[in-house]
């Protein structure tokens, strides 16, 4: 192996880099700190945080009753015209952070659900958990007639139900990709013939009540909303960040990962309990509003370019999609309040064709 | 039943049962990797060869039975603790897309991260070293996608010794490649083995390559094994026509002087 001739190579600059592509080491306190940044996946999520904050002022803003941009920060913070204090904590304030509190859930679920699954069409869209937990309030408000809480619980119970059901007919040797993505659809249509079936036996104005639900809508959410959505976060969204880099090890196959010292079974179980508990507190709050859990991982993905899946990338990017969405349905066509969850669905049904598309083209689906 | 050559291995399995859900693979299996061999797996398809190197990496854990690792029962160390005395190369294993080659070795160094150590000098320096060593530096900069299968196959081994363990688990680590890309994969193992001190256990496909780099070889028929000990010795027509199935002669391997085993021409007998 020696060759006299040649000059001695120092590990590290021989032939190429080996610090991971597009990375830098940033060494502190003497190697005790060392951490491997990324600048354009800070770069991304930094301008998904400024979309969503930009995004949250405009709507804030915009409306019937305009407020110019000017005033909005003190209207926040409490100063300025009663009125405008009025729609913005009120009412303005509170629908948008719930916006973006449950585009945050929705992402950050949906970005665990795809790397489990290693597929993505994995999403809780797909896979029966939105279509269970519409089954569940459907249920919940047609045949008891019961609130807005029971309506919550209701939704919570059929998406956990649900989800477990999929994942139990799925499961073979561990969960494979494409067998759970076909069977959440097979579950999700013969769900709906239930929601469908239980439509046609209700009373007009709970049926339509029940319609309107199942779209997801942030109309009239306020602070309980907004802390309901956000708790959930700040509880449940450290311990997925924590797992965040044995999920990506998993991606590279169950052997592989128990081989580089990952508790595969420890981190799916627990990753999986904590995004279902984040999809359900999601739907609980704003109804089950589509595509976001689909759509956001992937275009984070893309964007920040990482190989593999970036969680607080998702959730970003599931916050920004779905406060823009919001503000969408509300002034596309004003003054008629479209719910958020049509926009959603416009939105992810193009990224849904284009996905299906390019996976075609490449051959892969 | 512990025997003092036994004690004085790393790595060894006693009255094992494997079994995937009620399926039993192998019963009353008793397994020893000799301390710095070069220990080489073979046996017909599905004969279970890659379920005892699961089981010997705690991929699989053993129905019944114990896997000893360093004098301790291989389930009661944490499980970097595992990855950090035995790497395993799996016999298949998935890239992400766009994953990048120097990104994927990286994640070798997995076990000797924490939280607040995540990247030092020493990670750098051990990455750059697998990648000289299985010859991909060159490839550093490319996406694993992009790559042909024989050098993917040398990126995964790259992450494996990007571990730094002593203990070499490699399952068909010369299935894709071309005669001379396996003969390279081999030597790069011999190597490993020689100069490096690593205790390697492999499986292979290839009697007559078995023969030449195995220190210890391995028999398995039906989730047992048949024989073991120098190929040298172990190696007989008998044996592997039990084996396989396949009448077979034994011959010297001119360049290296191990058995080579050249299959009877079943259509001359026939004439
Ligand atoms: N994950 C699994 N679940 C169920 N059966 C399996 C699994 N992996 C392997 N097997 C079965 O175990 C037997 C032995 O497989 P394996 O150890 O992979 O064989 P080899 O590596 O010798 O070709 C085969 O019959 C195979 O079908
Ligand atoms: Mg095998």
């Amino acid at each position: 192996m020696s060759d006299t001739l040649a000059p001695p190579r120092r590990p590290g600059t021989s032939g190429g880099r080996t610090t991971p592509r597009g990375s830098f080491a940033l060494r502190l306190f003497g190697e005790r700190l060392s951490l491997l940044v990324r600048p354009r996946t800070l770069v991304v999520c930094l301008a998904l945080t400024l979309l969503s904050a930009l995004v949250l002022v405009v709507s804030v803003s915009v409306g019937d009753y305009a407020i110019p941009l000017r005033a909005v920060p003190g209207a926040i913070a409490g100063y300025g015209e009663r009125l405008d204090v009025f729609f913005v904590q009120g009412v303005r304030l509170p629908r948008a952070l719930t916006a973006i509190g449950v585009g945050a859930a929705l992402g950050i679920a949906g970005a665990v659900f795809q790397s489990l699954s290693r597929n993505a069409l994995g999403s809780p869209d797909i896979i029966g958990f939105t279509s269970g937990a519409a089954t569940g309030a459907v249920t919940v408000i047609l045949v008891f007639g019961a609130g807005r809480v029971a309506v919550s619980l209701g939704a919570i119970a059929g998406g956990l139900l649900t989800a477990a059901v999929v994942y139990l007919l799925a499961m073979k040797n561990g969960v494979q990709g494409y067998r759970l993505v076909l069977v959440g659809i097979g579950v999700s249509a013969m769900l709906g013939s239930v929601r469908d079936y239980l439509l046609t036996r209700a009373e007009l104005t709970d049926a339509m009540g029940a319609q309107i639900w199942m779209i997801g809508s942030l109309n009239g959410r306020g602070w309980g909303e907004v802390a309901a959505v956000w708790v959930c976060l700040a509880l449940l969204g450290p311990v997925l960040l924590a797992q965040g880099k044995r999920l990506r090890f998993m991606e590279l196959g169950e052997d592989t990962a128990r081989g580089l010292g990952v508790s595969t079974q420890a981190t799916q179980l627990t990753v999986l309990a904590v995004a279902s508990a984040l999809t359900g507190a999601a739907i609980a709050v704003a109804g089950p509003i589509g595509f976001i859990a689909l759509a956001a991982p992937q275009l984070a993905r893309r964007l920040t370019r990482t190989g593999g899946t970036t969680l607080v990338g998702s959730a970003l990017m599931g916050a920004a999609l779905l406060v823009v969405a919001d503000l969408v349905a509300q002034r596309a066509l004003a003054p008629v309040q479209l719910p958020a969850g049509v926009v959603t669905a416009v939105i992810g049904g193009s990224y849904l064709i284009w996905l299906l598309y390019t996976e075609w083209r490449g051959g892969r689906a | 039943m512990t025997t003092p050559a036994d004690a004085a291995s790393r790595l060894h399995g006693r009255d094992l049962t494997l079994a995937y859900d009620q399926r039993v693979i192998s019963q009353d299996l008793a397994v020893t990797v000799p301390d710095n061999s070069f220990t080489v797996i073979v046996g017909p398809n599905a004969c279970g060869k890659s379920t005892l190197l699961r089981a010997l990496s705690r991929t699989l854990r053993p129905a019944r039975g114990h896997v000893h690792l360093d004098g301790r029962v291989i389930g009661s160390y944490p499980a970097k603790e595992v990855a950090r005395r035995l790497g395993l190369l799996p016999q298949s294993s998935i890239a992400p897309d766009g994953i990048g080659v120097a990104d994927l070795v990286a994640r070798g160094r997995f076990p000797h991260q924490g939280f607040l150590r995540q990247w030092s000098k020493q990670d750098e320096a051990v990455v750059a070293e697998a990648m000289e060593a299985t010859g991909i530096a060159d490839l550093s900069e490319r996406s694993v996608d992009e790559l042909s299968g024989g050098q993917r196959q040398r990126v995964w081994l790259a992450m494996v010794l990007a571990q730094q363990t002593p203990l070499l688990l490699l399952d068909e680590p010369t299935t894709y490649l071309d005669i001379a890309h396996q003969m390279d994969m081999l030597d790069l193992c011999a190597e490993l083995h020689a100069e490096r001190g690593h205790t390697l256990v492999a499986v292979l496909h290839d009697l007559n390559h078995a023969c030449r780099y195995a220190t210890h070889l391995i028999v398995m028929k039906e989730g047992a094994i048949v024989a073991e000990g120098d190929p040298a010795t172990v190696v007989t027509a008998e044996l592997v026509e039990e084996v396989f199935g396949l009448p077979v002669r034994i011959i010297d391997d001119p360049e290296t002087h191990t058995p080579m085993i050249v299959p009877v021409d079943r259509r001359a007998a026939a004439r």
